[in-house]
C-alpha cells in the first residue's frame, strides 16, 4: 500500500445493495467525523472501479456489551485501542457509477449495475477520479461549483442542459437567484441558445443585489453584446437611472380570454365569471372584447350584454377583477410596437432578453406577462420550426424561457393547459425549454416535474417539497438525507441529465472582482474575441 | 540482551518446552522471549513460569538463614546449595524459522532435547512481532499461570524492542481488541496492564 492510499484509505464493504447503498466498515486510522455525507469515493472492486457517494454515516460496536459497559476510556490508550475495533464507524455508500478499472484510465462512467465484491477497498475520490466523471471546463462545460471539500470543478454540459427544461428549486434565500444568474451566464458563454428571462425581481438585467445587500453585476454589464434588457416599467428605470433596450407595452387587444384564466385566483375570479370572459370575447372578438368590456365598465351600460344572460353577482366579480388590470400601466388600449415581434427578433439574432417587471414586482403583472408573451413566442417558434423542418432549413436556435413562481403556471389544475405545460412536456420538439424557478415545487404538476431533465436543488426541508423534487430519482431516500444536511447557502443538489450522478456543490463565487473576470464572455475558451469586437459596436 | 546461552531443554512437547538455567536464579524475566533448537531450525517461546527449587524432587529446601547476617550469606556459608538447587522456567511455544522465513505458528517438531536456549536479541524480538498473528496462539493457551499476566508482560517486553512503543502497543491492542470482540472485559483487563 502507498502512502497516499493509505491517506485516502476510508475501510473495506461488508455487505449491502445497489438499490439500498453498500454498507463500509471503516478503517481504525480514520474517524466518522474526518467524513461528510455528500462526499464521493472510488471502490476498488475486483475487476471494476466503482464511484459512489457517502450518504449516512453510523457508529458500531463488535459485542453490544461494549456499548453497556464501555472499556475505560480516560486512558487515552485504551480509547486509542477501541476506536475503530471494539467501536468503529460504519458510511453508507450509494454506488453510483463504474468507472474503468483502473485509476486515472479514460472511458466514460457507466451507470452502476451491480455493486463491488465483499471486502473491497473503498477510499476517497481523487481529484482525477472526480474529473473523470464531471469533467474538465471546456468549450461546452460551464464551471458551476466544487464538491464537498474538493478542489475539483464540477462542470455542466450546457449544450446538453439546455436540450431539456431544467428546474432550481430551494427555500427562500438559499440561493435560487444566485444559481439562476450563473446558470444563464453559463448558457451565454458555452452554448449557442439564447434566453428569454422574465425577471420578476429585477435581478438579472443590468444588476441584482447579493444577500450581503452589495450590488452584484446583471448579464448585461458582462454580456453587453449578447443581452438587451427589456422593461416594463419606465419611472422605475428612471429612478434607477438605467436605460433599457425596449420598453414594453401591451395592447388590450392581446390579451385572450386564457390570460385571464390563468390569473383567476389572483383576480379572485369565479368560475362562471371565467366562463362569461370566453362568451364576451365570442361577443365582442378576440382582440376587442377587453377593451370592450372595459368600456362598459365605464359606461355602466349592460343593455349590449343583456343576451348573455350574465348575472349581477357575476358581472361585479368580473368588475372588480379585471379593473386591477387597468392599474397596470404597461397595458394599454393598443401597443405602439409589438413587443412579442421585438422579443423575436433579438432572439433571432442571438441576443438573450431579460423582461424586467420593474415596480410590477406582483403576481398579477408577472403571470399575466409570462403567460401572454410566452405563448406567442411558442406558436412563433413552433411556427418557425415547421417551416424549417418542412422546408428542410436551419432550425431556429434554442431558446430558454426562465420563469420564476413557477408552480403559479405548472400547478396541476392549469399545466394541462398554459404554455408553459405544454412547453415542458412537448419542449424538444420546437427547440424551446423552459428554466423554472421556484420555493415550492410540490405546487408544481408531476407530470412537469418529471419531464425536467436537470434539477439543482438548494436546501428544502418540507417533507412533500423534497419528495416532488426527488421522485423517480433512483436512491430517493439516499438523496433525501444528502439534501435535507444542505447548508443553506451556497449549496446546492444537482442531479439529472447534464451530469453523470448526483452531485452537491459547493456553488462558485460570485461578485467578486475575480469572478467577473471568468464570468464574462472573455472566460468562455471560444467566442470571447468575437464577442469583444461586438461590443465595439454597442 | 546477553546472547550466550542462558539454559538448556530438559523437558519438550511440540506446545511448551522446560529449560534449565546454568546459573541458579538466572531465569529470563516473565513474558520475555527465547529461542532454542529445533529440527527444522530455530523454535520461538514465551518465558510463562519460571522456579527455583531442589534438584532432588523430594526434597524440601528448607530455610538456613536464622543466624546469617543477610540472605548472601547464607550460600557463602553453605557453598553446595547452589549445587544442590536449579532454576528452571517453561516457555510456550509461539513460532518457528525455517530458513530465513519466521512462522508465527507452532513448529512440526518439538524443540530438542539438551538444546541450549538463548535469551532473544531486541532485533529478533522485533522483527518475530512484525506480525502479531501469534496472539491468539497466546490466548488460546491454557497455561497454569494467568495467561492474560503472560500476554501483558510479553507486549510490554516486546514494545522495548521497538522504535516507538507507544505505537507499538496501540497496534497490539488493536489486535486483541478483534480476537477478544466478543469479551470486552478481558481485553480491558489486559489493556490495564499495558498502560505504562
Amino acid at each position: 500500500m502507498t502512502d497516499s492510499t493509505q491517506e485516502t484509505r476510508l475501510g473495506t464493504i461488508i455487505s449491502g445493495s445497489l438499490t439500498a447503498g453498500v454498507q463500509v466498515k471503516m478503517d481504525p486510522s480514520r474517524s466518522v467525523e474526518d467524513v461528510a455525507v455528500g462526499r464521493y469515493v472510488a471502490i476498488k472492486g475486483e475487476k471494476k472501479r466503482f464511484f459512489g457517494l457517502i450518504t449516512d454515516v453510523s457508529l458500531e460496536a463488535v459485542d453490544p456489551h461494549a456499548l453497556v459497559m464501555p472499556p475505560d476510556i480516560s486512558d487515552p490508550f485504551i480509547a486509542k485501542v477501541v476506536s475503530g475495533t471494539t467501536t468503529y464507524g460504519k458510511l453508507n455508500i450509494l454506488p453510483m457509477l463504474t468507472i474503468s478499472g483502473v485509476a486515472g484510465a479514460a472511458g466514460a462512467p457507466q451507470p452502476a449495475k451491480t455493486v463491488p465484491s465483499h471486502f473491497s477497498e473503498v477510499e476517497l475520490a481523487t481529484q482525477a477520479d472526480v474529473e473523470m466523471v464531471f469533467g474538465k471546463e471546456d468549450k461546452r462545460r460551464f464551471f458551476i461549483g466544487n464538491p464537498l471539500d474538493m478542489e475539483t470543478k464540477v462542470c455542466l454540459d450546457m449544450e446538453e442542459l439546455v436540450k431539456r427544461s431544467n428546474g432550481i428549486f430551494g427555500k427562500s434565500g438559499t440561493g435560487k437567484t444566485f444559481l439562476t444568474r450563473l446558470l444563464l451566464i453559463g448558457m451565454l458563454q458555452k452554448s449557442r441558445t439564447t434566453s428569454l428571462i422574465f425577471d420578476m425581481h429585477n435581478e438579472y438585467g443590468w444588476e441584482g443585489t447579493s444577500e450581503k445587500q452589495t450590488k452584484v453585476k446583471g448579464l448585461k454589464q458582462l454580456f453587453p453584446g449578447k443581452v438587451a434588457v427589456f422593461s416594463l416599467d419606465e419611472d422605475y428605470d428612471r429612478r434607477r437611472k438605467v436605460k433599457s433596450d425596449f420598453t414594453v407595452k401591451i395592447g388590450y387587444d392581446e390579451i385572450e380570454p386564457e390570460d385571464i384564466e390563468l390569473l383567476k385566483n389572483i383576480l379572485n375570479l369565479t368560475d362562471v365569471s371565467v366562463q362569461t370572459i370566453y362568451e364576451l370575447a365570442r361577443r365582442f372578438g378576440d382582440s376587442k372584447w377587453l377593451d370592450s368590456v372595459f368600456d362598459l365598465f365605464d359606461s355602466g351600460d349592460r343593455e349590449s350584454v343583456k343576451g348573455l344572460d350574465i348575472a349581477e353577482g357575476t358581472w361585479r366579480n368580473l368588475k372588480r377583477g379585471l379593473s386591477m388590470l387597468r392599474r397596470l400601466k404597461f397595458l394599454v388600449r393598443h401597443a405602439p410596437e409589438d413587443a412579442v415581434s421585438t422579443i423575436l427578433d433579438y432572439v433571432t439574432n442571438g441576443k438573450s432578453v431579460v423582461l424586467q417587471f420593474g415596480g410590477y414586482d406582483d403576481l398579477t403583472a408577472y403571470v399575466l406577462v409570462a403567460n401572454l408573451l410566452t405563448r406567442r413566442i411558442f406558436n412563433v417558434y413552433r411556427e418557425k420550426v415547421d417551416i424549417a423542418s418542412s422546408a428542410d432549413i436551419k432550425m431556429p436556435d434554442q431558446l430558454v424561457i426562465t420563469i420564476e413562481e413557477a408552480h403559479r403556471f405548472l400547478s396541476p389544475d392549469i399545466a394541462a393547459q398554459t404554455t408553459f405545460g405544454r412547453i415542458a412536456r412537448e419542449m424538444r420538439k420546437y427547440n424551446v425549454t423552459m428554466l423554472v424557478i421556484d420555493q415550492r415545487p410540490s405546487g408544481i404538476d408531476e407530470e412537469v416535474m418529471s419531464q425536467l431533465g436537470t434539477k439543482i436543488t438548494c436546501l428544502l426541508d418540507n417533507e412533500r417539497d423534497v419528495d416532488a423534487v426527488l421522485t423517480g430519482v433512483s436512491g430517493k431516500s439516499e438523496l433525501k438525507s444528502v439534501l435535507s444536511k444542505l447548508e443553506s447557502k451556497q449549496q446546492a443538489l444537482i442531479f439529472g441529465h447534464a451530469l453523470p450522478m448526483p452531485v452537491v456543490v459547493r456553488v462558485r463565487d460570485y461578485g467578486s472582482a475575480e469572478s467577473y473576470k471568468e464570468l464574462g464572455p472573455a472566460g468562455a475558451s471560444e467566442g470571447g474575441k468575437k464577442d469583444k469586437a461586438d461590443d465595439l459596436w454597442e | 540482551m546477553d546472547i550466550d546461552k542462558i539454559a538448556e531443554v530438559v523437558e519438550t512437547s511440540n506446545s511448551e518446552f522446560v529449560a534449565q538455567c546454568y546459573e541458579l536464579e538466572g531465569v529470563p524475566a516473565l513474558g520475555s522471549m527465547v529461542k532454542t533448537r529445533g529440527k527444522e531450525g530455530d523454535i520461538y517461546g514465551i518465558v510463562y513460569t519460571s522456579a527455583t527449587h531442589s534438584i532432588e524432587p523430594g526434597r524440601r529446601i528448607t530455610a538456613r538463614g536464622h543466624k546469617a547476617a543477610s540472605d548472601a550469606d547464607i550460600f557463602k556459608e553453605n557453598p553446595q546449595l547452589a549445587k544442590l538447587l536449579c532454576s528452571d522456567f517453561h516457555a510456550l511455544v509461539v513460532g518457528h524459522k525455517h530458513g530465513k522465513a519466521v512462522y508465527q505458528y507452532l513448529p512440526p517438531s518439538p524443540a530438542s532435547v539438551y538444546a541450549f536456549v538463548y535469551s532473544c536479541k531486541p532485533d529478533e524480538v522485533r522483527l518475530f512481532t512484525q506480525s502479531l498473528n501469534f496472539l491468539s496462539l497466546l490466548l488460546d493457551s491454557k497455561l497454569p499461570v494467568a495467561t492474560d499476566e503472560v500476554i501483558a508482560a510479553f507486549l510490554r517486553y516486546a514494545s522495548r524492542a521497538h522504535p516507538t512503543p507507544q505505537d507499538f502497543l496501540v497496534g497490539a491492542g488493536k489486535e486483541l481488541a478483534w480476537l477478544l470482540s466478543n469479551d470486552i472485559r478481558r481485553l480491558d483487563s489486559i489493556l490495564k496492564r499495558l498502560t505504562q
